[in-house]
């Protein structure tokens, strides 16, 4: 199973550059075309399942807009 | 406090706090962007965000005191070197960097660039070559490459009236100074996690006091190109590298034996 993963995309600082869309290897990211930023873009999105969270999209962002997070396995989650 | 719950999920990335939470004024795609982030990230994992001071130049980067969350001074045109020479002899403990473009770097600022190389002053610069002033419109600048069209060499770089392009991290590591030149390219994944390694690698060197690093990076300028900058990062890959080599030009024997 290959680990599973999610972004958040801060929209304020994302301008739609497609660069993360190009470089994502999972081919799970897109713009979002039903809405715009405050500065008029549409921004990054997840737009389909698949995201293992490797943190590609985060390294060529230009705008630091991407947080990512990966699920723990059940035997990488120690207890907190 | 995490948003996100720590019990079944691992951060893997998030802005670092060396950045404002400013929004760029950087056109979409410019890879500025990726620079400044790097820069950032590197001083947040050395603990150096209280005790640096950058030297903004002049440019599209010129505003970077806003986007970087430390000291910063912003230079005359092309005189960053000098202005870094000068803070970090008063205060040697600080990390002292200066972040130029090409045009303010290679043309207006070549003096002081290689005379602070020569020195071997104790300071670091990101050198940005995006192959032509961004700022201004798009002119041709010195690293501009042969045949290339800018807004003012509309039938492209002829080097016969207009000289040919300046290769500066070969040029710089040819000085008894410089103790740490490189060339990275910010274009593709791998690429920029080999420019963050070399970002380390220079503030190690400062660290250490082993003198000059420069760390040229190559760059998309979408905007001026007139592409998107997906094709401007292709348009990097298939002219850009074969004429600016990515590698490390000169390392000083010390600085081999850093680890981190
Ligand atoms: C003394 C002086 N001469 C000329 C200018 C005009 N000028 C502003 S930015 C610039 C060049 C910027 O190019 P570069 O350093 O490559 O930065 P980029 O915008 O491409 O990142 C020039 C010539 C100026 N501001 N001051
Ligand atoms: S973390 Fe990896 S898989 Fe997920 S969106 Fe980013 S690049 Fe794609
Ligand atoms: S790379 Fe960053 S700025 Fe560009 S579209 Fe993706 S999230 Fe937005
Ligand atoms: S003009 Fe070029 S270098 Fe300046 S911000 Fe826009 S893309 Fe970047
Ligand atoms: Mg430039």
């Amino acid at each position: 199973m290959p680990p599973k993963g999610r972004i958040k995309v801060t929209e304020i600082y994302c301008k739609g550059c497609e660069l993360c869309v190009s470089a994502c290897p999972q081919n799970v990211l897109g713009l979002a075309n039903d809405h715009i930023t405050v500065k008029g873009y549409h921004p990054a999105t997840l737009i389909a399942e698949g995201c293992t969270g490797c943190g590609i999209c985060s390294i060529v962002c230009p705008e630091a807009a991407i947080t990512v997070y990966r699920e723990k396995t059940v035997t990488n989650r120690i207890p907190v | 406090m995490a948003d996100y719950d720590v019990e079944t999920e691992t951060l893997v990335y998030e802005r670092p706090d060396s950045l404002t939470d400013l929004s760029t004024h950087f056109c979409p795609g410019c890879t500025h962007g990726v620079a400044h982030r790097l820069i950032a990230e590197v001083l947040d994992e050395m603990n150096l965000r209280e005790k640096t001071i950058g030297v903004a130049s002049v440019g599209c980067s010129v505003f970077s005191y806003n986007y970087f969350d430390f000291d910063f001074i912003q230079a005359p045109h092309g005189r960053a070197p000098a202005m870094a020479t000068g803070i970090k002899r008063v205060l040697p403990d600080r990390t002292v960097f200066t972040y130029q473009g090409d045009g303010d770097m290679a043309s207006i600022g070549m003096g002081e660039i290689v005379h602070a190389a020569a020195r071997g002053e104790n300071i670091t610069v990101f050198f940005l070559n995006n192959t032509n002033y961004g700022m201004t419109g798009g002119q041709m600048a010195p690293t501009t490459l042969p045949g290339q069209k800018t807004s003012s060499s509309p039938n492209g770089r002829d080097v016969e009236s207009q000289g040919y392009p300046i290769r500066v991290a070969e040029m710089l590591a040819k000085l008894d100074g410089a103790s740490y030149v490189v060339r990275r390219s910010l274009d593709d994944p791998k690429n920029i996690r080999m420019a963050k390694k070399a970002i380390r690698t220079a503030f190690e060197v400062q660290q250490r006091g082993l003198g000059f690093s420069m760390i040229e990076l190559l760059s998309i300028c979408p905007t001026n190109w007139g592409m998107t900058p997906v094709s401007s990062i292709q348009w990097l890959q298939e002219k850009m590298i074969p004429y600016y080599p990515l590698g490390d030009y000169k390392v000083h024997p010390a600085i081999a034996e850093i680890k981190f």
